[in-house]
């Protein structure tokens, strides 16, 4: 626990919560004045922040085309998991395009592709029903010709393949700043600063991060990157998109009953136990890699407006569902988790470059919405990426007017590859849920406009503003009863976080910063009753009260986090700036 | 005193992570799951490395019996300052049944073969909890130790250890050569900052087998079987003293 009384200089008596430096800056704190502050610079030719899908794909490619030209290139990819894959999260059915591109031989070279997707179920729930929807050829969420997948095992495989092709692979290491060279573009990152106690002041053991220089550096963090959100600004990258919606996807693994086990079955659904106006649905995969596991999980919009939804209380009792229920009787959870992932789509795609770096994978965000697929638009970004900066970084004279290289040819390639074409046609599914029927309208429009037409429909339906404006205050909308976890199928929070394996050096500054301690009472708490208790997966925020007198505090239990993001995306005050804590701390997910 | 220091460091599961007992309930899951140096294998490594700062030993020596994985336990301990490393290659089954008396077997003869002034190891791995490495090591070597150690110093070719024990601190001075087991308290390990790990990767792991050793693998330990402790079962509130001696009757408890 976190406590120390401290009166900021606000006139409300607050007790100081956030510590780290990027809202107390050490260069003004009298604590840091001894303390030599340089640091350890190294050159690669590329640096990837991020090894995922995309980092990982794009590290690949970059490497493959080194060879092919027989070219020196020296790629980093630096990661905040401790191991490559263990912050990896999603359900998943792998589409094979991307794959079949970067590494067609990938069966003979051990990929864990394991499960053919061999059975499509849709389902609308209702409370004790199920009305089965088909799934027609054509329809985006038909899994035919694709696997489900454990992504952190194959980010892991991955990882191999790109440490084979000689790519220097960071794990345990986060990237915290963008380095700017004196013309403004990007001279690269500086991983995380070690040995930072609580109260933000030096221990003996701090130790500045170190300084990778790069000719580019590619951006992979994922959904709601902390680095691209500091980009988006810097180079105005957003100014002619919407602003991105996300959902947050909650996932368990089970080991189940076998008589019940389907290898290769895939089910997902809609309705029950969200309300038509709340964007959200399930899936459930059957695996098929020995034991009869199965991947489970509920993802809810982000831009849900009652403040008292609570996202892993909805996905606890829609386990109870009488069709999931019976999957799960007899089993044994195993593993939790949770991320936010994106659902804007074509019109939130923001400007992809800028000098001296360009944005891949689910940061700008390349998911396809009705088929809850990212993961080979990522990687075929990844791909596009290293094709366009090749020849850039390996030229003998690269003609660029910043120091940092601009590489817009990335983005011109994406335009015209069919990740483009793909996410142009799904665009107004999503917004079209926005509409009296909710979530019937929106299948409605689905099955007309892009079943039938493709998405050739002249007009493209806009987002309805940012996730964090959509809450109502909370006198406005009626609390929900959420039933109790029964240990058996449904579970309270804390073993569910304690089943994430996250742990974070307890010792440091809380790396969930507020750019004001006193804004969560004085406004989340006040007119929200304070939704960051509800919509955090990992009960890392709690309202307690404060220990002498009346009135409550915001007690921030950083070492929960599951480096989700969702707080970051949907707190009303957008007071809460999520950034990195030291490498290696987080969730250790295996196989999620 | 100049000489060499040997450590031992092991890699287990992260203590932070959820452990899931096998099916085939012959041992816990290991597959994917995130592994970390034995945090008193750590507190090891931060005393070697201190002692080479303070010029009392020349060269540090991190050694790991395992997997090919052990190879990234290693690289983090010459992170540290570890100026080289030791693989001693055991996996599959061998790696399954390896316990503290082959380990300190293998410690011995490379103690002997590289001519160590001191074997210097975590007081017990988190994984296992044996505690019996250090002091086996000791008596197959036949030299002094001084285990559980928060304190640690060196004078005039003697090694003087303070002691946790039961009753509070023991300090004792034991010739050298001599092993040491660390405890919690000896001192902070430093972070293997990423500049670290990457000059690491230019030192040298020599690799070898047990049998390279003379080390017989055989282990005289069979696991039968592996179970998670049992559920914890919910309590129950009683109204009043005649309850709560009513109900322990019922248990058969009074």
């Amino acid at each position: 626990r976190f406590q120390i009384n401290v009166r900021t200089c606000s006139s409300v008596s607050t007790p100081r919560i956030t510590t780290h430096y990027t809202i107390h800056p050490r260069d003004k704190d009298p604590r840091w004045e001894a303390v030599e502050m340089e640091r350890f610079a190294d050159e690669a030719d590329v640096v990837i922040v991020g090894g995922g899908p995309a980092g990982l794909s794009a590290a690949i490619r970059l490497k493959q085309l080194a060879n092919e030209h027989q070219k020196e290139l020296r790629v980093c990819v630096v990661e905040k998991a401790p191991q490559i894959g263990a912050h990896t999260l999603s359900g998943a059915c792998l589409e094979l395009s991307a794959l079949n591109e970067l590494l067609p031989d990938w069966k003979e070279r051990g990929a864990p592709l394991k499960t053919p997707v061999t059975e499509d179920v849709f389902s609308i729930l209702t409370e004790k029903h199920r009305i089965p929807v088909p799934i027609l050829p054509g329809l985006p969420m038909r899994n035919h010709g694709n696997y489900i997948v454990r992504l952190g095992n194959f980010v892991r495989w991955l990882g191999e393949q790109a440490e084979e092709l000689g790519v220097e692979l960071y794990p345990g290491y986060a990237a915290a700043e963008v380095l700017f060279h004196e013309d403004g573009s990007v001279k690269g990152i500086a991983t995380n600063d070690v040995g930072i106690a609580k109260d933000g002041s030096p221990k003996d053991v701090f130790e500045r991060g170190m300084e990778l220089h790069a000719k580019v550096t590619l951006f992979g963090e994922g959904c709601h990157g902390h680095l691209a959100k500091q980009l988006y600004k810097q180079f105005n990258l957003r100014e002619n998109c919407d602003p991105q919606t996300y959902a947050i996807g909650l996932k368990e693994l089970w080991v189940i009953d076998e008589k019940k086990w389907r290898p290769g079955r895939t089910e997902h659904s809609v309705g029950w136990p969200l309300n038509r106006h709340s964007y959200g649905g399930s899936f459930l995969y059957h695996l098929n890699e020995g034991e009869p596991l199965v991947a489970l999980g509920f993802v809810v919009g982000l831009d849900y407006s009652n403040p008292y939804l609570s996202p892993f209380k909805e996905f606890q009792r829609w386990k109870h569902h009488p069709f999931v229920a019976s999957t799960l009787e007899g089993g044994q959870r195993i593993a939790y988790g949770a991320r936010a992932l994106n659902e804007g789509g074509f019109q939130s795609i923001p400007k992809l470059t800028f000098p001296g770096g360009l944005l891949i994978g689910c940061s700008p965000g390349f998911m396809n919405v009705p088929k809850i697929k990212g993961t080979h638009t990522a990687m075929k970004s990844g791909i596009l990426a290293a094709e366009a900066v090749f020849p850039k970084v390996t030229a003998e004279n690269p003609d660029s007017e910043t120091a940092g290289l601009h590489v817009p040819e990335y983005g011109e390639n994406l335009k015209n590859s069919w990740v483009w074409k793909e996410l142009y046609s799904v665009r107004n599914i999503r917004p079209s849920f926005h509409n009296p029927l909710g979530l019937y309208g929106g299948m409605i429009y689905t099955g007309i406009f892009y079943w039938i037409l493709r998405g050739k429909e002249p007009w493209t339906l806009r987002h309805q503003g940012m996730d964090a404006h959509h809450l109502k205050p909370a006198k406005d909308c009626t609390p929900i009863e959420y039933p109790k976890p029964d240990g058996k199928i449904s579970f309270d929070l804390l073993s569910s976080v304690a089943l994430s394996g996250t742990n974070h050096e307890g010792d440091q500054p809380p790396h969930l910063t507020l750019k004001d301690d006193s804004v969560p009472v004085a406004k989340n708490l006040a007119v929200y009753d304070g939704p960051e208790q509800r919509f955090c997966p990992a009960g890392v925020y709690e309202y307690v009260p404060v220990e002498t007198g009346d009135g409550m505090r915001l007690q921030i239990n950083a070492q929960n986090c599951v480096h989700c993001k969702t707080c970051d995306i949907k707190d009303p005050s957008q007071n809460i700036n999520w950034v990195v804590p030291e490498g290696g701390g987080g969730p250790a997910y295996n196989g999620m | 005193m100049s000489g060499r220091v040997l450590v031992g460091v092991k890699r287990v599961i992260d203590y932070a992570v959820k452990i899931r007992v096998k099916p085939d309930h012959t041992g816990v899951v290991t597959d994917g799951v995130k592994h970390s140096m034995n945090p008193f294998c750590e507190i090891a490594v931060e005393e070697a490395v201190k002692l080479k700062e303070k010029k009392l030993i020349q060269e540090v020596v991190a050694v790991s019996c395992g997997p090919q994985q052990s190879q990234e336990t290693i690289r983090t301990a010459l992170a540290m300052g570890a100026d080289r490393g030791i693989h001693v290659e055991v996996s599959g089954k061998d790696y399954d049944s390896l316990g503290p008396l082959q380990v300190s077997k293998i410690l011995a003869a490379l103690a002997k073969k590289e001519e160590a002034q001191l074997v210097i190891l975590g007081k017990q791995a988190i994984d296992d909890d044996c505690n019996q490495t250090g002091q086996m090591t000791a008596a197959l070597l036949d030299w002094p130790q001084g285990t559980f150690a928060s304190e640690v110093s060196l004078e005039a070719g003697k090694v003087k250890v303070v002691r946790e024990i039961d009753g509070g601190l023991e300090t004792i001075k034991i010739n050298t050569p001599a092993v040491l087991t660390a405890d919690l308290r000896l001192n902070t390990p430093r972070y293997a900052t990423l500049p670290n790990i990457m000059k690491a990767k230019k030192k040298k792991i020599a690799n070898m087998k047990p049998a390279d050793l003379g080390v017989d693998l055989t282990s005289r330990l069979e696991v039968l079987r592996v179970d998670e402790p049992p559920q914890r079962q919910a309590g129950m509130k009683v109204e009043t003293v005649e309850d709560l001696v009513g109900k322990l009757k019922e248990a058969g408890k009074v």
